[in-house]
């Protein structure tokens, strides 16, 4: 069975997924194509329609007693294929947090596979307690990868006082680099990394020395520049919008993998590696931080960058390291999300208040502080959906964001500090 | 190309219904960005709270429009105050992080599939504005000046809109001018000289969060009545990055400078939309450098690019005075 990893992670429901298997392609136009299942058997009479983007029909299928469809395209394209839920059987539906319809690219000659993940109608399949596991293994997984970027954005912070808001284009340029590397100029997932890795860290370092140093020389205020900073979030998503267009896009390496089962948990291959990768980067940034003398700098320079100017601390060089650094660890962070979640143009965006979140909770400028933040805000995140609707995640845990600043303002590692 | 057709649609969007919303919301934040130096990241929010208030009331409850707007104003006033009481007393960027973080939440609410019984989910509501339209004292045809043309219900929507853009911007005037306004300026400039002459500082912040939260609701109530829908993604964090554009480039603790700012803004989108578009019809652009869904994406990003040159080499935009305003957050 090929079942798509991050489903097949989410899915406690795993025995009433629905799979959609491709069927023998047919004919040498495009289609879309797919087969319907749910706890296994297949789902007859299921009405799935396909629209080209921008409006119009193209076609309409009904499952067969195999459930299985083949919608033929007139042409490539971007097309959006859309399950009638009202012609799901009682009991059954979409599973929550999925959508009925998917929008996809599709490529000349392409007979492309669309994946519905099915499941009982009712929520509670299996009791909390019993969901409790995987749902704290994902936000673990989820919360490494927010930590690595928000290490950047507290750092960043603690060294200059700048609120990033344009952090989250950092992590949507890994992801879309890696993209482009590994799914149109055809390299391997692993060099991708490593080369976007690269281009993010080459262009955090030069966004420093262009734009944010001769900000600080000319004494440029620091509200001035966070909102310069949501001046260039907003150019940057609207050019990766421009290059890459709307439509989430896989990496074209580890899509689908089985998932393994250890005691409670399901995990796939390519989740364990991501935490790893987070670990062992998070483990290296404390390492650096604890033990190099640059690093002492960095937490001097955080902790009071005139004192750090006088004792003959080269501000300037731990500014741009840590640019260096926080660009290249934002771009990691891209990478281990889209091998989840796909690479679209607004993925940092939409994680960046969670990124905010984590480094708010840890206590702003601290950058073990952003870490723990981070990695309760993942857990929170997921975890909370035992209580509250999968799609209100996000709102829960801003929800707490607010509540916290109510009550422990610094953070959980942060100095107080009072204002008024 | 139509040079005519691109600057009378330039016109047209300057006084059109983009403008008005844009500019109520500017006016709201300019008490709180520009007169009083709170960094409110969450104005959509606001239009939100005021936009669906109005909505839901009517549409889901048959209440009448009176209560509906009654309902939006009174939630725009418990959000600042939800709002500010936690992050008022905490350092500038905390405000700036919490209200950003309170429009998305809101935004989420409206859109989730739990509640779209009442909200409509991400389809939003419509059904509401008959009681709008219905007191519409303009008789039916078309009225213009030159090249601008309006129908009796566009007529109307932008004369509502345009008074009330008028009365916000009296009453800034008027409070700015006295001692209370003179206050929120000089917690602008120094908080700590303020609090040390026995003002209660805390205090004047929340009241400039109502007031501008306030000014923001009547920019939703516009965008539901103008639209005649409410929809969650019309109250996107980029409405409010559109609305701190449009105060910095008219110039922020102006009283015109919103309004100015808001008519510029969506002039100069309008015209490059326009002017791109007939480019690529006239073949002077190749289809393959910009397709007619990338001229929106080319909008974007030259709102950005305009953000942060605003920012950098005139931070107090058309009109503002360098002197008055110095921004920052320490």
């Amino acid at each position: 069975m090929r079942v798509a990893a991050r489903a097949a992670l989410s899915a406690l429901l795993a025995a009433l997924m629905v799979l959609l298997l491709p069927s023998a392609a047919l004919a040498a136009g495009e289609a879309v194509q797919g087969t319907l299942q749910n706890a296994g058997k297949p789902l007859e009479g299921v009405t799935i329609t396909v629209t080209k983007a921008g409006g119009g029909d193209v076609g309409k299928d009904e499952t067969d007693e195999k459930g299985a469809f083949l919608i033929e395209l007139p042409e490539p394209g971007d097309y959006t294929v859309t399950l009638d839920e009202d012609s799901l059987p009682d009991g059954v539906e979409i599973r929550e947090g999925r959508s009925a319809s998917v929008t996809l690219p599709i490529a000349p000659g392409q007979q492309r596979s669309v994946l519905f993940p099915l499941g009982e109608g009712s929520r509670q399949q299996q009791s909390d307690l019993a969901r409790l596991p995987q749902l704290a293994l994902e936000g673990l997984i989820f919360g490494l990868i927010i930590a690595l970027a928000a290490v950047g954005l507290s750092l960043i912070y603690g060294t200059t006082g700048l609120v990033n808001f344009a952090h989250g284009e950092l992590v949507t340029l890994g992801a879309l680099v890696a993209y482009y590397f590994n799914a149109i100029a055809g390299l391997h997932l692993v060099p991708s990394t490593i080369l976007a890795v690269l281009v993010c860290a080459v262009l955090g370092g030069s966004q420093d020395f262009a734009l944010w140093r001769p900000l600080r020389r000319r004494g440029t205020g620091l509200i001035a520049m966070l909102v310069v900073t949501i001046g260039l979030a907003l150019f940057a998503r609207g050019l990766f919008l421009y290059l890459f267009g709307g439509a989430p896009r896989p990496y074209r390496d580890y899509q689908l993998q089985a998932a393994l089962d250890i005691g409670p948990v399901a995990l796939a291959p390519k989740d364990a590696f991501t935490m790893a990768i987070c670990l062992v980067m998070l483990l290296l940034v404390a390492f650096a931080l604890l033990r190099t003398r640059l690093g002492k700098a960095t937490r001097a320079v955080a902790d009071n960058p005139a004192l750090a100017a006088s004792s003959g601390i080269d501000v300037e060089r731990v500014i741009s390291t840590v640019w260096i650094a926080g660009a290249a660890l934002a771009g990691l962070a891209g990478i281990l999300l889209a091998l989840g979640q796909q690479a679209s143009f607004q993925l940092g965006f939409q994680i960046l208040l969670l990124v905010f979140a984590g480094v708010t909770l840890g206590g702003l400028g601290t950058a073990f502080g952003a870490l723990v933040g981070s990695v309760a805000v993942g857990v929170f995140t997921q975890v909370s959906t035992l209580v509250i609707p999968t799609e209100l995640k996000n709102a829960g845990a801003l929800a707490v964001l607010i509540l916290i600043l109510l009550f422990r303002p610094q953070g959980i590692l942060g100095r107080a500090e009072r204002v008024g | 190309m139509d040079w005519f057709l691109i600057f009378s649609n330039a016109l047209a969007a300057a006084v059109g219904l983009e403008t008005v919303i844009f500019a109520l919301a500017a006016i709201g934040l300019n008490v709180h960005f520009g007169y009083t130096g709170l960094l409110n990241f969450g104005q959509a929010g606001f239009l939100a709270v005021a936009g669906y208030g109005l909505a839901i009331c009517v549409a889901t409850f048959q209440l009448p429009t009176l209560v509906g707007v009654a309902v939006g104003l009174l939630g725009a006033v418990v959000l600042a105050l939800l709002l500010g009481a936690p992050t008022l007393r905490l350092r500038a960027d905390y405000l700036a992080i919490v209200t950003i973080a309170a429009a998305e939440i809101v935004r989420l609410v409206f859109r989730s599939v739990t509640l779209s019984e009442y909200t409509g989910g991400s389809d939003g509501l419509g059904r509401f504005a008959e009681g709008f339209y219905s007191i519409n004292p303009i008789s039916p045809g078309s009225y213009g000046l030159g090249p601008l043309d309006f129908n009796e219900r566009q007529t109307w929507v932008l004369s509502v809109g345009w008074t009330l853009v008028g009365l916000s911007c009296l009453l800034v005037f008027l409070l700015m001018r006295s001692p209370w306004g003179r206050v929120l300026k000089a917690i602008r400039e120094d908080e700590d000289a303020v609090r040390s002459l026995g003002k209660n500082v805390y205090g004047y912040k929340l009241q400039s969060l109502v007031l501008g939260g306030v000014l923001g609701s009547l920019a939703g109530f516009m965008t539901a009545w103008g639209n005649a829908v409410v929809q969650p993604d019309n109250f996107s964090t980029e409405t409010t990055f559109y609305a701190y554009t449009i105060v910095i480039l008219g110039g922020a603790a102006r009283v015109f400078g919103p309004v100015v700012g808001a008519a510029i803004f969506w002039a100069l989108l309008s015209f490059t939309d326009n002017a791109l578009n007939q480019a690529k019809s006239a073949g002077y652009i190749p289809e393959a450098l910009l397709s007619t869904v990338q001229v929106g994406q080319v909008r974007l990003m030259l709102v950005g690019l305009g953000l942060m040159a605003l920012m950098i080499f005139r931070p107090q935009g058309l009109f503002g005075d360098r002197r008055e305003l110095a921004l920052d957050a320490r």
